[in-house]
C-alpha cells in the first residue's frame, strides 16, 4: 500500500507545488478556454451587440438633448412608476411565492401536480392575453371590479392595476428559484434545532431561513427585472394617463409613434443602467448573504 | 453528400421563385391596422382589373399595423411596394428618409388621398347625457374616451378636431387651447389606439362618450353592438385623408413601378371608391358620397391645413415631446 502511494505523490506534489506560480493555471475540468470563447460569442451576438446598437443611436444626441429626453416630467414620472410598481410587484411575488412554494414542497395533497403547473402559466401565456383578462375581470363591470367600486375601490386603470399585472407575470419567478432550494434543504437540520429546543419561529428564521434568502434574492431580482421591462400585459390596464399610470415603456413607444428613435433609445437607455446596476446590487447583496451564512458560493 | 444536396435543392427553390415571379407579380401593400377588411375586398377588385385589362395576374399581400409602426418598418426594410396609411405624416416621414419622392402628395389626385374619414361621437343608447356638440363633451361629470396623442394617430386627429372646432366658430387659439385642457380634464382613461379605446368604451362600459374615426363609429354601430349606442354627428369636425404613395426603393428593385402606379390609381374608379363607401370611409367621388348619404351625413368640415399649416407643423406644436399636449398634463 505504501509503495503503491509513494510514487503516485512524487508525480503529483511538485505539479502541485508550481501550480501557483505558473500564469495560466491548469483547471481540472478541461475545454475552458472553448466554452469561455463561445460564452463570450453567443452573449455578445444575443445580447452585447443589439445594446451596444442602443448606446450608438443614443450617442447621435448631444447631451442637452439626452437630457432634456430623458428627463423631461413625464419621463420622471414614468420612472416613478415603473420602477415603484415593478418593486412592490416583486415584494409582493417575494412572499406570496415562498409561502407557495414552500407548499408545493413540504406538503402532499391531490391535485399538487396540477397547482404546480399552474405556477408557470404566467410564463407560457401571452402578456397581452393577461392584460386583458385582468382588466376584463377589475374593470368597473367586471366579475371582481363590480363588487370592489360600489366600496370606492378602483384597480383597472389606476397605478394599481400596474402592480396587479406586474405580480400576475412575476410570480413564476420567486416560487421557480426558491422550490429547488427547499426542496435541497436538510430536514435533519430543522429536526436537529428541534431536538436542541428551537421554537417553531426560531426554527425558521434561523435555520431554513438563511439557507433559502439567496434564492429567495434572485426571485426577487428577476420578477423585478421582468416587471420593468413588461408592456404588454400593463398597456391594457394602466389607463396610460400622462403623469399618473404611464410607464416608461409606453413612454418610448410614444417617442417612436414621434420618428423621435434618438429619444426612445435614450430613455431605454437610462431604463437599462438603471436595471443593471440594480441587478448588480442585488448580486452583491447576494454574495454578501451567502458569506454571512457560510454557505459554499 | 448532403451539402450537394442541399444545394441542388436550393437552386431549384430558387429557379421556382424566380419562375413564379414572371408567371404572376406580387404586390404587397403596408396598411393601418382598421383598413384590413376594406383592402381584402379592394385587392379582389384590383386583380380582376388588372387581369381583364392587362392580361396578367396579379398577387397582393397585406401587411397590417399600427399606421406609424408600419411606415417604421419600411423605413426598416420592409419591402412593400405602396404605403396606404391613415396619416400623412406616415407617408411624409419616409419621404424624408428618400423611399418616397419628395412631392408624392401630387403624384395622385386629392392630395394623394383616394378616401377620407372624419371624427365622430359615440354614445350610450338614447344618449343620457344628452351630448349633441363639442362643447358638450367639456360638461362637469361627462366622460370622455379618446386614444392617447402620443401613441395613436386616431387620437391626435381627435384632439386636432376637438381644436379646430373651437375655431371654426371664430375662437380664437387660446380659447381652443382652454377648451382641449378641459376636454382632456374629462377624460378618465387614454386608450393606447382605436381598437383599445372601443373595447374600453364598449367592453369595459367606461366613459360616457367615445371620439373616434367615422368608419370605426360605423362599423362599432353594425358589428359590435347595433342598439347599444348611438352616432352623435357633432356640428363641425375634421377631415382627416387616408394618403397613398409608392415605395420606390421597392418597386426600383422588383421592377413593379407601373403596377404599383395601377394598383393606387384604381382606387379613385368608381368601383373602389363604392367598395370605400361601404366600409365607411367617405369617397372622393361625390356622386358615390351621395349615394351613401345615409351613411355619411353632411358635417361642416375643416381641414388640417384650415387651422394648423400641415399634419407635420401640428405635430411639432401640439405633441412632440414639450408640446402642447405635454402642457396639459404638466403645467398646472
Amino acid at each position: 500500500m505504501t509503495l503503491a502511494f509513494a510514487p503516485a505523490a512524487a508525480l503529483v506534489s511538485p505539479d502541485a507545488r508550481q501550480r501557483p506560480t505558473r500564469r495560466s493555471p491548469k483547471r481540472v475540468l478541461p475545454g475552458f478556454k472553448l466554452t469561455l470563447g463561445y460564452t463570450v460569442l453567443y452573449l455578445s451576438l444575443i445580447v452585447l451587440i443589439p445594446l451596444s446598437a442602443l448606446f450608438f443611436k443614443t450617442f447621435t444626441l448631444s447631451f442637452e438633448q439626452f437630457w432634456a429626453a430623458v428627463s423631461s416630467p413625464r419621463v420622471l414620472a414614468s420612472y416613478r412608476l415603473t420602477f415603484g410598481a415593478s418593486f412592490l410587484a416583486a415584494l409582493v411575488n417575494v412572499v406570496a411565492g415562498l409561502l407557495v412554494a414552500w407548499v408545493l414542497v413540504r406538503y402532499s395533497f391531490p391535485g399538487k401536480k396540477i397547482v404546480d403547473a399552474l405556477v408557470d402559466l404566467p410564463f407560457a401565456l401571452p402578456t397581452a392575453v393577461a392584460g386583458i383578462s385582468l382588466t376584463a375581470l377589475l374593470a368597473g363591470n367586471g366579475w371582481v371590479g363590480q363588487y370592489l367600486e360600489p366600496h370606492g375601490i378602483q384597480l383597472a386603470f389606476k397605478p394599481a392595476g400596474v402592480v396587479i399585472a406586474l405580480i400576475f407575470i412575476g410570480l413564476p419567478f420567486v416560487v421557480r428559484t426558491v422550490q429547488p432550494v427547499l426542496e435541497d434543504a436538510e430536514k435533519e437540520l430543522e429536526e436537529a434545532a428541534t431536538c436542541l429546543g428551537a421554537t417553531r419561529w426560531q426554527t425558521f428564521t434561523r435555520v431554513i431561513f438563511p439557507s433559502i434568502a439567496p434564492a429567495l434574492l434572485t426571485g426577487f431580482a428577476m420578477a423585478f427585472a421582468r416587471a420593468i421591462g413588461e408592456y404588454g400585459s400593463v398597456i391594457f390596464i394602466a389607463g396610460n394617463m400622462p403623469m399618473v399610470s404611464e410607464i416608461t415603456p409606453l413612454i418610448i413607444i410614444g417617442k417612436l409613434e414621434q420618428y423621435d428613435y434618438a429619444g426612445a433609445t435614450a430613455v431605454a437607455l437610462v431604463m437599462l443602467v438603471f436595471s443593471f446596476v440594480l441587478l448588480l446590487l442585488i448580486n452583491a447583496l447576494q454574495a454578501w448573504q451567502r458569506k454571512r451564512s457560510g454557505a459554499p458560493a | 453528400m448532403k451539402f450537394k444536396q442541399i444545394t441542388t435543392l436550393s437552386l431549384a427553390a430558387v429557379a421556382l421563385t424566380a419562375s413564379n415571379f414572371a408567371a404572376s407579380q406580387t404586390l404587397l401593400n403596408a396598411s393601418y391596422d382598421v383598413a384590413r377588411e376594406f383592402y381584402k375586398d379592394y385587392n379582389t377588385a384590383f386583380t380582376a382589373h388588372y387581369k381583364k385589362t392587362s392580361g396578367k395576374d396579379v398577387k397582393v399581400d397585406q401587411a397590417h399595423g399600427g399606421s406609424s409602426a408600419q411606415a417604421r418598418a419600411v423605413a426598416d426594410g420592409l419591402d412593400a411596394d405602396v404605403v396606404t396609411m391613415n396619416t400623412t405624416t406616415d407617408i411624409e416621414f419616409l419621404a424624408s428618409k428618400g423611399l418616397v419622392v419628395a412631392d408624392w402628395a401630387k403624384r395622385f389626385p386629392n392630395n394623394a388621398s383616394p378616401t377620407t374619414s372624419t371624427m365622430l361621437f359615440l354614445v350610450r343608447q338614447g344618449n343620457p347625457k344628452a351630448i349633441r356638440d363639442w362643447d358638450d363633451l367639456v360638461k362637469p361629470g361627462v366622460q370622455v374616451i379618446v386614444v392617447n396623442p402620443k401613441t395613436g394617430g386616431n387620437g391626435r386627429m381627435a384632439y386636432l378636431a376637438a381644436w379646430g372646432s373651437v375655431r371654426k366658430k371664430g375662437g380664437t387659439d387660446a380659447q381652443a387651447a382652454e377648451f382641449v385642457g378641459k376636454l382632456f380634464k374629462n377624460v378618465p382613461v387614454l386608450a393606447k389606439g382605436g381598437r383599445d379605446a372601443t373595447t374600453i368604451f364598449l367592453q369595459r362600459n367606461i366613459g360616457d362618450v367615445l371620439i373616434t374615426f367615422e368608419s370605426e363609429v360605423v362599423s362599432v354601430d353594425r358589428e359590435f353592438s347595433a342598439g347599444k349606442v348611438d352616432a352623435i354627428h357633432p356640428s363641425s369636425s375634421l377631415v382627416t385623408e387616408n394618403p397613398v404613395a409608392v415605395v420606390e426603393r421597392t418597386v426600383a428593385k422588383k421592377g413593379t413601378a407601373a403596377l404599383a402606379k395601377a394598383y393606387l390609381d384604381y382606387l379613385y374608379s368608381d368601383e373602389a371608391q363604392e367598395i370605400a363607401a361601404r366600409h365607411a370611409l367617405r369617397p372622393r367621388n361625390p356622386a358615390i358620397l351621395k349615394k351613401y348619404a345615409g351613411t355619411f351625413k353632411p358635417i361642416q368640415f375643416f381641414t388640417v391645413q384650415d387651422y394648423f399649416g400641415s399634419l407635420g407643423d401640428a405635430q411639432k406644436v401640439h405633441f412632440n415631446d414639450g408640446g402642447q399636449f405635454d402642457k396639459l398634463y404638466t403645467v398646472k
